[in-house]
């Protein structure tokens, strides 16, 4: 329900400049994406990324249970980041956001643009920033989940400021700017704390079965692989 | 496209319009029952917007200038409305194109928009794979369970994460040996799509937002 709170932006909530703007930053980005995305993995781009879309629309639909009946699940931009990189992380969020708006009416239509730029951009470029300038620091498997832990952590409140930005812009609702920004911020520095402990977690358990398929530490001593542990079938 | 362009004419339209949003709600509700969706659907996917019916239900007693009726924000009320009104037609509006179009349907819009062909690939990617990787991730749920797991309270996170980190590593492993198999059979980065009937159905597709539009028009010379 995180997700739902206050992400997804439906129609008419940004009046039709600022939805035409963040459509045509949204495309510029994404189109340096698609570039950038081929350095990173060649032809294998589309499979991978494909796949790699799939598990954050599945990753989704799992609710972490917070306390007395609510529960919430993840958005997943720091997590794209930090396991494919930032270019093909973009795009995999993207495409889940797609898929979203056009069968699950979730998140207006009009509205695309802006829901790509704060969570499928906005989430996952501060989600990387912040893992590569702390993974310098740390030495181990549970430094670098802490870590990422943190790009989780803030890429909640980034990707809600973003959204501030596009509402001071173009807001059709008669709010104060100070008041929309103190509710998103706080509301979602709560779903940060929950977004970036799970992001955490999931980078652990990732790094400890194949450390050389996180894009995040590819560069580092950390990315040696393990001897494998067979995996029972399920 | 042309659900996207009924969004953008209803979006645009001034809130004090009443009549004309009930129109734009008349002709959507009556593609949709023509199409065959039946009104429990469309109410199902209308619970999405409950969090933003929420905040609207709000604006009428935070809105500036709360001399107006019976101490509520007039600006306050409107907007609420404003919002309200054109969130509905936006969710309804894609329920009609998520119940009438087929994904692979979708896939081949995309292309016919110019969409960059990597982007169109992950989609069919996405499109075929997700049955597979939901299959799969339903299995080891019930493996949880099986193992008397039950989700309740934080201390599961560690449990469900891992799950969750077991379930990248086989998902991007499974795109490992698609790509693998894919260039056995001579892939190159490029994927064959499938021609279908588009260009039979945007006559009818075009009438949503052709139709929004002259809704529009009256609109403006009725004000006039």
């Amino acid at each position: 329900m995180w997700q739902s709170i206050a992400m997804h932006i439906p129609d008419g909530f940004l009046d039709v400049p600022v939805s035409l703007l963040t459509y045509v930053i949204s495309a510029v980005i994404l189109t340096l994406a698609v570039v950038k995305s081929r350095a990173d993995l060649d032809d294998r781009t589309a499979p991978l990324a494909g796949l790699t879309a799939v598990f954050i629309f599945a990753a989704q639909m799992i609710n972490f249970p917070v306390a007395s009946g609510t529960s919430g699940h993840l958005l997943g931009g720091a997590l794209a980041a930090v396991l494919v990189g930032p270019w093909v992380g973009m795009l995999v969020v993207t495409v889940v956001l797609v898929v979203q708006a056009l069968l699950f009416a979730d998140g207006g239509l009009t509205a695309l643009g802006a829901n790509v730029l704060n969570m499928a951009i906005v989430a996952t470029v501060v989600g990387w920033v912040v893992f590569r300038l702390g993974i310098r620091f740390v030495r181990s498997r549970s430094g670098a989940a802490v870590v990422a832990g943190v790009a989780g952590f803030v890429s909640v409140p980034a990707s809600a400021m973003a959204f501030v930005v596009e509402f001071a812009l173009g807001g059709t609702a008669p709010v104060s700017l100070s008041a929309v920004a103190a509710a998103m911020g706080g509301v979602h520095l709560l779903i940060g704390i929950g977004e970036g402990v799970i992001t955490g977690l999931v980078v652990a358990a990732v790094l400890a079965s194949r450390p050389d398929i996180v894009f995040g530490v590819r560069d580092t001593p950390l990315a040696k692989p393990v001897a494998r542990p067979e995996v029972a079938a399920v | 496209m042309a659900v996207t362009a009924f969004v953008f004419i209803v979006v645009l339209t001034p809130r004090e319009w009443i009549g004309a949003f009930v129109a734009y709600a008349v002709v959507l509700i009556g593609f949709l029952l023509t199409a065959g969706v039946r009104p429990g659907r469309m109410a199902r996917s209308l619970v999405l917007e409950i969090p933003f019916v929420a905040f609207a239900l709000l604006l009428p007693f935070v809105g500036p200038d709360p001399a107006g009726f019976a101490g509520l924000s007039i600006a306050g009320m409107w907007a609420a409305w404003n919002i309200l009104i054109k969130a509905s037609l936006g969710v309804l509006a894609a329920t009609l194109l998520a119940a009438t179009t087929l994904p692979v349907d979708m896939v081949a819009g995309l292309q016919s928009l110019r969409l960059p062909t990597p982007i169109v690939a992950i989609f069919t990617f996405f499109i075929r794979y997700v049955d597979v990787v939901s299959d799969q991730y339903h299995r080891m749920r019930i493996a949880q369970e099986a193992r008397g797991f039950r989700a309740t309270s934080p201390r599961s996170w560690p449990t469900l994460a891992s799950m969750l980190g077991a379930l990248f590593v086989r998902s991007f492993e499974r795109g490992e040996r698609v790509h693998l198999a894919l260039v056995s059979r001579g892939y190159d980065g490029r994927l064959p799509t499938p021609q279908v009937g588009m260009r039979r159905s945007w006559p009818i597709a075009a009438m949503l937002p052709v139709g929004a539009a002259l809704i529009l028009l009256a609109g403006w010379v009725a004000t006039w």
